[in-house]
């Protein structure tokens, strides 16, 4: 071979090598944070890239003007970080509306997704407060969690106390511990039965299922009617994956059964006949009215099979409302919301969910985060997330505003509901280990194994988790 | 005046206390390796001393109060919690399964890729593409390809094959989801299985082959009576590799069935009680127990090892 080329080849590689180093360099040395505009895309696409439904990147309105932003100014140019929705419409939201809080305040936020899964959030928030870190300063608390995170949390009685006096008294007392108000209300959640208008129609029947057993036989009826169609419809979609979402869905099948809370008073109550009735109903939709694909969802992929028009009942908490109803949704103007169904004799229920706001006492900059709050959960703020979002107020005044009823139709049938808390009172910072314990041995039910020794399992380890 | 000018001179003068040139170089080799040893000291021994440490309390997180020592509690609760013992039955199986399905599929793909053809470094280089890609992604991949729904596996079999009448759900169905995860083991670590196996199919020298063709040894005999015996020291270390690797199981579990009972493996049950729970003394129990069953694989394997050199 000609000595010239090989030294040629040589030069070439070293070349190369040289650029791939400085490129190298050049990356790290780009220490400049990511456009925020696309953070929340970009992490969102673990779920969306797949299943993005039609319609929802589509927020129209302009979000409201911030109402605090004389005050807030004087923090401008503050930095703030703000663990927020990480999916679906709520993430939108956050979106355009921390866009109009930069605008109108000159803090900086960055938005950081907190993971999908309520479980995996919990332990990230406790490893940062183990840490004492200011990585975090505005975080989403779920309704169960300001009992276990208060000694963490700033007491907000002071600043935001007057404005608390608007939200719903229950719900500001599940946010006040030990006399500090540790976290402000920003939207209230319970299950609800969704279930498509037009099928139900063409199947014949007036009104939507009351009883477990009647939405049993309506999913079956039109699932073997569509299915001639489309070969993957589905009776009756819910959330089946072993994490948070389980839990809430097996306490509203438990309760309806007249099985009670699985903690009552202190004493561990699941392990009863009506429990294990409603179990075993569960495990029969698995791979009858519901896919066996179903012990793997999450809200999302409920609703996206249920908005896709591949599902005839679906429940869900009430975001999936205004998601249904979003422009380009194939099911727009085609369904409802009302209370899932019960035993005959027994009331429908619904799991309280629900989140809040809160700011981390480790936080370097406590006052501009709590004018974040201020704005995020204002009135005019939850108005927008309401009309918006189907995101339900925790002020009364605007539950009631003209608006905000005609977005939100299902409320007026929320007083036939029993709500049912999880139980966090009697777990305090266990929750999350009784929650894992109730919903593995529910997932344990939904793969076949006997409700009764499984539930015994449940018993024997929520004992040890309450200790 | 530890080096002297003159070594004849203090050999002579103090022969009998003067260390000889092995116990020398031997405390030289040790004083080499002794910034090795202090940070594995620091990064391993430590940890895991404090691992055994912890798993013999009640730390937990969030609590307020302090940890106390409870003894071998948590191994009492331990030894009698079928969620535990499930996850070790469940990594077990997993591990003898893939490790044997890599083994097999690893060693086809070595002999393929051994064998002279046009095109055979850009097939080498195409072969490591499944170990290059991170397993949290891998995993995450697969899990939309076996989407009961939209997954591309159900499209193929159900529409356009038409070998099965009706949508599969791989990672719900706890038929299948079993080997669901394996096969994506499988896929993925074949290519380093092969890659081991490469090595050693280079190392048998190619005279042993001309000596077989001329004594008239058929394909298969040249394969049982040569590749196989001269591979074994490779085939050998690969296993162990692999073994080890398979106990450990984490992510591929994780991403395709987070806290699922009865799809967890010892490593996810150690990490949801660690994390999720925050049950520090209890998880720690169960990553001793994870430690001392791995031990044992390796044990085996040495024992195995020790009896092939000899």
């Amino acid at each position: 071979m000609d000595p010239t080329r090989q030294h040629d080849r040589r030069a070439w590689r070293t070349a190369a090598l040289f650029l791939f180093v400085v490129g190298l360099c050049a990356c790290r040395g780009d220490k400049s944070p990511p456009a925020r505009e696309n953070r929340p895309g970009a992490a969102a696409t673990t779920a969306a890239a797949v299943s993005e439904a039609p319609g929802e990147k589509a927020i129209k309105a302009q979000p409201p003007a911030v109402p605090n932003a004389a005050e807030a100014k004087r923090y401008a140019g503050s930095k703030l970080k703000y663990y927020s929705e990480p999916v679906g419409v709520g993430a939108e939201l956050d979106r355009v509306m921390i866009q109009q809080f930069q605008k109108d305040t000159g803090i900086e936020v960055t938005i950081i997704p907190r993971p999908k899964d309520a479980t995996e959030t919990y332990s990230v928030y406790q490893r940062l407060f183990q840490a004492q870190s200011g990585d975090i300063d505005v975080m989403m608390l779920d309704v169960i969690w300001p009992g276990a995170f208060a000694p963490n949390l700033v007491d907000l009685s002071e600043k935001l106390g007057e404005a608390a006096k608007q939200h719903i008294e229950s719900i500001v007392q599940n946010n006040t511990v030990d006399g500090k108000l540790v976290a402000m209300p920003w939207f209230t959640d319970f299950g609800l039965l969704y279930y498509r208008t037009d099928l139900l129609e063409k199947y014949g029947y007036q009104k939507p299922p009351e009883t477990w057993d009647e939405l049993e036989q309506m999913a079956k009826k039109i699932q073997d009617g569509e299915r001639a169609a489309s070969p993957n419809f589905l009776g009756f979609v819910w959330q089946g994956k072993a994490y948070e979402g389980l839990t809430c869905n097996a306490l509203e099948w438990i309760a309806s059964h007249g099985g009670g809370a699985i903690i009552q008073e202190g004493k561990i109550t699941v392990n009863n006949p009506e429990a294990q009735k409603a179990l075993a109903r569960a495990r029969g939709w698995v791979g009858s009215i519901s896919s066996a694909g179903v012990t793997s969802y999450e809200e999302e992929d409920a609703r996206n099979a249920f908005q896709g028009g591949n599902a005839a009942f679906m429940r869900n908490w009430p975001y999936a409302y205004a998601a249904g109803n979003a422009e380009r949704s194939p099911i727009k103007g085609k369904f409802a919301a009302g209370p899932l169904p019960h035993e005959p004799g027994q009331k429908s229920a619904g799991t309280i969910g629900g989140w809040q706001l809160a700011v981390s006492k480790f936080s370097p900059n406590k006052d501009a985060a709590i004018e974040l709050v201020r704005y995020m959960t204002s009135p005019e703020a939850q108005r927008f997330r309401a009309t918006s979002g189907s995101f339900l107020p925790t002020i009364r005044s605007v539950q009631q505003d003209p608006e905000v009823v005609k977005s939100l139709p299902f409320l007026a049938s929320a007083k036939d509901i029993a709500l049912v808390p999880r139980p966090s009172n009697s777990t305090g910072a266990r929750y999350n280990e009784a929650s894992i314990a109730f919903f593995q041995g529910v997932s344990q039910v939904l793969q076949g194994k006997d409700p009764k020794e499984a539930l015994g399992q449940v018993e024997q380890r929520l004992t040890r988790a309450l200790r | 005046m530890s080096m002297p000018a003159n070594p004849a001179a203090t050999s002579a003068a103090a022969p009998p206390d003067h260390p000889s040139l092995d116990a020398r170089r031997q405390r030289r080799a040790w004083l080499f390796l002794l910034p090795t040893l202090a940070v594995v000291a620091f990064i391993a021994l430590y940890p895991l001393a404090q691992t055994f440490y912890l798993s013999f309390t009640n730390a937990r997180l969030g609590t307020g109060e302090p940890a106390s020592i409870i003894g071998a509690q948590n191994y009492v609760d331990l030894v009698q919690d079928s969620y535990f013992l499930d996850a070790v039955l469940l990594t077990v199986l997993f591990t003898v399964v893939t490790v044997l399905g890599e083994l097999a599929l690893g060693l086809g793909v070595a002999l393929v890729v051994n064998s002279r053809f046009k095109g055979r470094s850009a097939v080498r280089a195409a072969m490591l593409i499944p170990w290059a890609i991170p397993t949290v992604i891998s995993a995450q991949m697969w899990k939309w390809m076996y989407n009961d729904v939209y997954g591309v596996f159900n499209d193929l079999l159900v529409n356009q094959l038409g070998v099965l009448d009706r949508n599969v759900a791989f990672v719900a169905d706890p038929a299948v989801s079993f080997w669901a995860v394996a096969l994506i083991d499988v896929w993925k670590t074949t290519p380093f299985m092969a890659l081991l196996l490469l090595a050693g199919l280079q190392l048998i020298p190619h005279d042993l082959y001309e000596a077989a063709r001329v004594d008239g040894a058929t394909a298969l005999q040249q394969f049982t009576r040569i590749t196989l015996p001269l591979l074994r020291p490779s085939m050998l270390v690969a296993l162990i590799f692999r073994t080890l690797d398979a106990l450990r199981v984490f992510d591929v579990f994780f991403v395709m069935f987070g806290n699922r009972p009865d799809m967890q493996t010892m490593a996810t049950y150690a990490q949801q009680t660690l994390v999720s729970v925050s049950n520090i003394g209890y998880g720690s129990a169960i990553s001793v127990a994870l430690f001392l069953i791995i031990a044992v694989f390796i044990m085996i394997y040495l024992a195995v090892f020790r009896a092939e050199e000899a």
